[in-house]
This record gives structure tokens, C-alpha cells and sequence, in this order.
């Protein structure tokens, strides 16, 4: 009987111990796939739309935005890339998403080595607090990275006319 | 289509780079918004926007609903030759506009 319970026990034991590594096992490649942050599914979808399967690295690209934002409506945006832009080494692109608004797609740059500057500025509308997410395509065909994170109070996109 | 704010250098250095800053009115509708009876109200954006110099196109954006009403744009252009710098919006209609500025490189 004691050996029994003992026995039932073990097998307890091994079976939770062999679904936390079955369990650890199949989590352990969607860590490795995604970004460091937790990223909307949607935003991620758009993302490779736009870059396929090349490797985005984190790097040279800067957003500014206000960190708190009291209208969604209209939020002053620029995205800056660290590039010489000549004619070997330029930007191509720059693609902007977001996390939470109806549509991933915020803008998409088109640049030529004559912008002397990688900087564009525009104003944007956003839907709730969320990350936006700046990816320059440079020259080369490498993919760099830059976000940052907004708080916004009043947001955009939802109100009724 | 509308009326839009343009502003480019009148005059520039050879190899200078300058800024192109422009706002055109537009009420960017992004077809999520619902009017009094509840009916949605449909899309109307400008989804295209094109820069030129001289002809040659230096800079081209694609915009989405996610860009604000009356949309603004900045961005930088280095001054090579005497010539205009035409300024092309498209709307979802199809609809077009162009506006024109002169610079003089010395």
C-alpha cells in the first residue's frame, strides 16, 4: 500500500517533470524566433512582409517622440538613421509600424544617396500606448532596428464624428 | 486637391544639404471612424507621396491612415544644380496634386 502511494508518487513526479521539459522544449523556439520584446502578432506579420527573412539588427536607427503623448491624433514623429549616405553606403528605406493601431503600417521611406541626411520627419496618429518601431533598410541589404515606447492619454482613431 | 505649405531653400550652396518641409490639408480619413448613425465612414487618404529634382525623384513615401490629418513632411535633399523641386501627393481616388519651388545653386 505505502510502497504503492510511493510508487504513484514517482510517476506524479517523473510525469511533471517530463511536461515541464516537453513544456520547455516547445516554448523555447518561439523565444529564440521573436524579438527581445513581445511584439503584437500583427506588427510582426508586416514586419516580415516588408524584410522576408533577412536578420533585423538592433542599431542606427533613433525615433523621437514625445514619450507621453496627450493626443493620439497628432504626434510629432522623426526617425534618424547613422548612415554617410554615399553612394556605397546609404539608406534605402525606412519603414515605421506600430503595435495597437488598427493597421500595423504607420509610413515607408524611400531614400536615394542624394538626401546627404537620413532624417525624415512627419506627424502620426496613435491608438493607444504602444511601441513604435522604426527598420532602415540600408545599401548593403542589411535591416537595422530602433524603437521606443509612448504613453498616450487621449487616442486616436476611436472617437465617433 | 488641396491647399499645401511648401518650403524649400530659395537659394543654396552647391552640395549644401537643405531641408524640404511641406503640409498639405487633407482630412486623412481612415475609414475606422463611424458617423452619428453608426455607419462607418469610408477611407480617404493620400497614399503616395513624391519628391523631384530637376526631374529625378530624391525621396517617395508611402503613407498609411496611421499618418495625422493634413499630413506634414520633413526630409533633406542636397542642392546640386539650379532647377525646381516638384512636389507630388496622390489621393485613394486617384486624385493628384503637384506643387513647384525654384532653387538657385550658386
Amino acid at each position: 500500500m505505502t510502497e504503492g502511494i510511493a510508487k504513484g508518487g514517482a510517476t506524479r513526479r517523473k510525469f511533471l517533470t517530463g511536461a515541464g521539459a516537453m513544456a520547455a522544449g516547445s516554448t523555447l523556439p518561439v523565444i529564440l524566433v521573436r524579438p527581445a520584446r513581445a511584439t503584437p502578432a500583427s506588427m510582426a506579420a508586416a514586419i516580415r512582409d516588408v524584410i522576408g527573412e533577412a536578420r533585423v539588427q538592433p542599431g542606427k536607427v533613433k525615433l523621437d517622440l514625445p514619450p507621453i503623448v496627450e493626443n493620439g491624433n497628432t504626434v510629432s514623429m522623426t526617425v534618424s538613421v547613422d548612415s554617410p549616405m554615399t553612394e556605397a553606403d546609404h539608406v534605402k528605406a525606412i519603414f515605421i509600424f506600430n503595435e495597437k493601431n488598427p493597421q500595423p503600417n504607420i509610413a515607408n521611406f524611400h531614400l536615394t544617396p542624394r538626401a546627404g541626411k537620413a532624417r525624415v520627419s512627419t506627424r502620426i496618429r496613435l491608438a493607444d500606448s504602444q511601441q513604435v518601431v522604426a527598420i532602415a533598410q540600408l545599401s548593403d541589404g542589411s535591416f537595422w532596428s530602433g524603437s521606443i515606447d509612448v504613453i498616450v492619454t487621449l487616442a486616436a482613431c476611436v472617437e465617433n464624428l | 486637391m488641396a491647399r499645401a505649405l511648401v518650403n524649400v531653400p530659395r537659394q543654396a550652396k552647391r552640395g549644401e544639404v537643405i531641408e524640404i518641409k511641406t503640409l498639405i490639408s487633407h482630412p486623412m480619413e481612415t475609414g475606422y471612424r463611424h458617423d452619428e448613425s453608426g455607419k462607418a465612414v469610408p477611407r480617404d487618404i493620400i497614399n503616395r507621396f513624391v519628391c523631384t529634382y530637376n526631374g529625378v525623384e530624391i525621396f517617395r513615401a508611402d503613407l498609411f491612415p496611421a499618418i495625422a490629418a493634413n499630413p506634414f513632411l520633413s526630409f533633406f535633399t542636397m542642392a546640386t544644380e539650379t532647377g525646381v523641386i516638384a512636389l507630388h501627393w496622390t489621393g485613394d481616388d486617384g486624385q493628384t496634386q503637384t506643387e513647384m519651388a525654384n532653387i538657385t545653386v550658386a
